[in-house]
């Protein structure tokens, strides 16, 4: 089940590390054969990520699905052979039911929150691989599954519920929690199974769920199966979803060495990316750095470069930061975003991934980096990004300055080395935000006429004066305006109200077109995080609060 | 290119600061060129006996000389910095005067300054028609040095916006120019900087009244946590108080020579009066009550948020807030604020901090009220009859807690009609208007003749005598 309890201060906790791989995971066993994976959830009672819970039931933690992200990334990497992935449960008769409801309880609304988005943009990832990269998923639902267990489900492709006559799906956040079906469950059951509107309502205001051919029948899963028949019906849908899937059969893997990674005083260190955090203006600078030239410029290069690869790495490390960041630095509320490096080499990266996006590991690759900006869009952070003599906002890294809240570019004097931005391909359709359009296209809403102008320059090195007509930066202070400029754009972001601003750039960043993904971040989340901090969810006698203590709900009726 | 150091005195080290002279490539010929559409009429060839401040010592302050005023030198000054100088009040009291710009009050600094800023060239835009009525050469040359020392307040606005507020600032800096008074499409942010300047008594009355409303905003801002501000501020009220002294004596001298006519020739009423060529009594107090009130409106509202944030946010002041003897945060101090409830006008008591406005206009209300005595004290001194008097803090109001009421000088709450009956007795009409201006149809030139409407000043300018050329027409 997804969500909540009550509004405990947050104690002063070990950082939360995102990197693991599959020989430390306590909760999933990956498993391989042929052309399909298992993915079996084994969730250890007593190995949550943090103490006072006892994981029961094949319920989830923050630490359950950090293994399950670091799983999709090995079969998505270092698996190019799987075309589909099962994910089925280890325990009797409880297939998952859902985000540990008194690690809820225990946790600050922040945490909450972030726990919530993590696991979204997860669930989002499987059908990211599933749109883009020829992974097809299944979810073999061999029992129980309820609240979040049914949500992970309704991210697969196709979803098979086991015909016991007990095992049922269910959302039963609201009548038992008083909360939503927040990782996207409410979502998908309409906007991506189509069940209808009032079947939905059923559904959701039904503690017990649904089971068998009704829940056939109302679209809630494809198939029910008997028990005797379920392993051998699973095993048949996940080779017929293989074979959709021009993976390539032979494909060698690419290891996900370990990030290297140091934290100290000053923030996190990667080989790409830097992370230097200012405690006292409550701000991070995250500083993406591009490589010299593009060395590899063949397949072969590449394939062999593997992990150390630049775009990989680099994606990689940006991801690792941001998780980190927002997990565990919830004060710096202004991301200040810089690159630097020589942008001819990202162009050339950019035209080879452009080429070759039919080979799986650039194909991959590019998800990552997809994936990877995606997170920074939903990122309840205030972003600048800064353009600087020096700068390599070009292509691919330009996206990280479309993506920020504002550009501040310096308009630096003729002569000098002036500051520039180049446009790619990549910035016209390859990296899509979560609302499915580039950032071009929503910054512009859709204005064909700007965008083609803007295609038109693609290559070209744009000065600050340039790069402000063509509507690319926000603003460009010269020289003698530049330090004060930017200091007091720091000073006044920094000081307003963090709740005001995340609502702000949450609706700023997203233009007019509503997805699927659009309609989780923004309408289902903006509620739930509503309902989380409102007395009938957690008062003293709200529905979370007292949720397994025994103690009566009690609501205040009036409708707001 | 302009040559700074000897165009431009001040002492904010422009010679080398490249932004501000950036800034000012652009701004000074735009200056000038409204210093010439909208600064004194016909007034460009003139020869004036001026006083420049060159600089902020003893000494610079104030050397006069014949200057033709599109060549003044419109300086940059501060007063000097006082290193250990705090923030002395609100919730960042005790910390370090704040050298520049605190990101977090950008905007809202920004609005103080052009809000100040706007009044100076307002001001000039106003008076631009009197020197052709002028009733003394003394009198020319004093309006004329107002009106360049407006300038350079301007100027001393603008400095701060140049240098501390980036593009916006210059972009601010270029409205302050194209702004006009009275203009209906483009008009001065303030009302009263929109009221035509029509006569020399209500230029005299002006700069008594509304010129000491500058006086004690620039005091408040003089106060602020941000030290450019304070600094600048500190500068520019030692010329403030040259205006000021510019009004009080003309009105002072306006009815010396009424009450010395009326002696004279032993006559009272109004006419009579009238008909000898000098301006009445009754005349005098109602362009007194009427600049007292517009004037009292620019203080803002008597409850305002915005006064709150910007005391508790350190950037305005109370009037002498280093003297006053609290806790400079008044987290739990009230004040007494006046409303009209039903035909009554009562006091009740708000938190202190939303009633600033009311404070320093009560702070100026105390002021005025010592120089209204010493204007009794001439009629008295003659032995006529007659007492000048500030009206009710609630008469002609229309901003603030009376607006809307009509409430006489004696502070009774009126019903519009009966209100509107007695307005003529009470402010000027136009009647009155037509026959002061009457009196100043032409202007006297002849050095050390004055007007017959006005009694000569006690002494010259820079001990030059009264009949020292200080105007010359070329």
């Amino acid at each position: 089940m997804d969500v909540v309890a009550t509004q405990e201060p947050q104690a002063k906790m070990e950082a939360v590390n995102f990197q693991t791989d599959p020989a430390h995971y306590k909760h999933w066993r990956l498993s391989f054969d042929g052309p399909v994976a298992m993915l079996t959830m084994d969730v250890a009672e007593d190995g949550g990520i943090r103490p006072r819970y006892k994981l029961k039931l094949n319920s989830y933690d923050l630490g359950v699905d950090i293994e399950l992200h670091d799983a999709l990334q090995r079969i998505r990497f270092e698996h190019p052979e799987v075309r589909s992935v099962i994910i089925t449960s280890a325990k009797n008769r409880i297939f998952c039911s859902g985000a540990n409801i008194y690690m809820l309880g225990l946790s600050s609304h922040a945490w909450k929150v972030n726990f919530c988005k993590f696991t979204n943009e997860t669930r989002n990832g499987i059908e990211d691989s599933s749109a883009h990269s020829g992974l097809k998923f299944l979810a073999a639902c061999n029992g129980t599954t309820a609240g979040g267990g049914y949500e992970l489900a309704l991210a697969c492709d196709e979803l098979i519920l086991v015909d016991d006559r007990s095992s049922a799906v269910s959302l039963p956040e609201l009548p038992l929690l008083g909360v939503l079906p927040g990782t996207g469950g409410l979502t998908r059951v309409t906007d991506k199974r189509g069940v209808r509107r009032d079947h939905a309502d059923m559904f959701c205001t039904n503690p017990d769920g649904v089971r068998g051919q009704r829940a056939k029948e109302w679209r809630l899963v494809d198939d029910v199966v008997k028990p005797q028949q379920f392993a051998e019906r699973v095993k048949q849908r996940a080779l017929t979803l293989a074979a959709q899937s021009d993976r390539p059969a032979g494909g060698k893997g690419v290891n996900l060495a370990p990030l290297k990674r140091t934290v100290d005083e000053a923030g996190l260190h990667y080989r790409h990316v830097d992370v230097e955090w200012n405690r006292e203006t409550r701000t991070a600078t995250i500083t993406v750095r591009a490589p010299e030239s593009a060395v590899e410029d063949t397949l072969e290069k590449v394939l062999a470069a593997g992990a150390d690869w630049w775009p990989l790495e680099m994606a990689r490390e940006l991801d690792d930061a941001i998780l980190t960041l927002r997990t565990n630095e919830l004060d710096l509320g202004l991301w200040i975003l810089k690159t630097s490096g020589n942008p001819e080499a990202v162009l050339a990266l950019d035209d080879f991934i452009f080429n070759h996006h039919d080979n799986w590991f650039v194909r991959e690759t590019l998800g990552m980096i997809r994936r990877t900006f995606a997170r920074i869009d939903v990122t309840s952070r205030s972003i600048y990004a800064i353009v600087e003599p020096g700068s390599c906002f070009a292509g691919t890294l330009l996206e990280l300055a479309l993506a920020a809240d504002r550009i501040y570019m310096r308009d630096t004097r003729e002569g000098e080395s002036i500051a520039s931005v180049m446009l790619s391909k990549m910035n016209f359709g390859p990296l899509p935000m979560v609302n499915h359009l580039s950032r071009l296209a929503t910054r512009f809403y859709g204005d064909a006429a700007q965008i083609e102008d803007l295609h038109s320059l693609i290559g070209a090195k744009l000065s600050a004066r340039e790069a402000l007509d063509a509507g690319l930066v926000t603003a460009a202070p010269d020289d003698l305006d530049w330090e004060d400029e930017i200091r007091q754009a720091i000073e006044s972001r920094a000081a307003q109200s963090p709740d005001a601003l995340t609502g702000l750039e949450a609706n700023l960043r997203f233009g007019r077109t509503e997805t699927l993904e659009t309609r989780i971040f923004g309408r289902l989340s903006a509620w739930q995080n509503w309902i989380f901090v409102r007395p009938n969810a957690v008062g003293a006698s709200g529905a979370l609060k007292v949720y397994g203590t025994g103690a009566p709900v009690k609501f205040n009726w009036e409708r707001v | 290119m302009i040559n700074y150091t000897e165009k431009i005195p001040n002492n904010v080290d422009l010679g080398r600061d490249r932004v501000l002279q950036r800034a000012l490539e652009h701004w000074q010929p735009a200056y000038m060129s409204w210093w010439y559409d909208m600064g004194p009429n016909e007034s460009h060839n003139y020869d004036v006996y001026l006083r420049t401040a060159v600089s902020v010592e003893p000494d610079g302050w104030a050397q006069f000389d014949y200057v033709k005023m599109p060549e003044y030198r419109w300086g940059i000054f501060l007063q000097p910095r006082d290193e250990k100088r705090q923030v002395n009040f609100g919730i960042h009291k005790g910390q370090p005067a704040w050298q520049e710009v605190p990101g977090e009050y950008r905007s809202i600094l920004r609005r103080i300054i052009v809000t100040q800023g706007d009044t100076e060239p307002a001001s000039v835009e106003q008076q631009k028609m009197l020197g052709m009525s002028c009733p003394s050469l003394y009198d020319l040359r004093n309006i004329f040095q107002v009106n360049v020392e407006e300038g350079r307040h301007l100027w001393a606005m603008v400095y701060l916006l140049h240098r501390y507020f980036g593009r916006d600032g210059r972009e601010e800096a270029e409205a302050l120019l194209a702004r006009r008074s009275g203009d209906t499409d483009n008009p001065r942010i303030l009302g009263a900087f929109n009221e035509p300047t029509p006569d020399w008594l209500a230029f005299y009355m002006f700069t008594f009244f509304t010129d000491r409303d500058g006086k004690f905003q620039l005091c408040a801002l003089a106060e602020s946590g941000f030290d450019p501000l304070s600094r600048t501020c500190r500068f520019m009220l030692t010329e403030e108080a040259h205006h000021m002294f510019v009004g009080e004596t003309g009105v002072s001298r306006i009815i010396q020579r009424t009450c010395e006519v009326m002696k004279e020739n032993n006559v009272e009423d109004p006419s009579d009066v009238r008909a000898l060529g000098v301006i009445d009594l009754q005349t005098i107090q109602r362009y007194l009550s009427f600049h007292y009130s517009v004037t009292l409106d620019l203080y803002g509202s008597d409850v305002s948020s915005n006064a709150a944030n910007y005391f508790t946010s350190g950037l305005k002041g109370r009037f002498r807030e280093t003297k006053l003897d609290d806790d400079h945060v008044l987290s739990e101090a009230e004040y007494p604020v006046s409303e009209v409830t039903g035909d009554k006008i009562v006091t009740k008591k708000v938190p202190a901090l939303t009633a600033l406005n009311e404070r320093l206009r009560d702070d100026y209300i105390d002021e005025i009220a010592d120089g209204v005595g010493r204007w009794q004290r001439i009629i008295d001194n003659v032995g006529i009859s007659f007492r000048l008097t500030l009206p009710h803090k609630g008469f002609h109001r229309e901003i603030g807690n009376f607006t809307g009421h009509f409430i006489s000088p004696e502070g009774e709450v009126l019903t519009e009609e009966a209100w509107r009956k007695h307005e003529f007795q009470w402010l000027p009409s136009a009647k009155d208007y037509a026959y002061v201006q009457s009196l100043m149809s032409g202007r006297v030139t002849e050095p050390g003749k004055f007007a017959n409407w006005i009694a000569p000043p006690v002494r010259g300018i820079n001990n030059q005598p009264l009949d020292f050329e200080y105007v010359r027409f070329n």
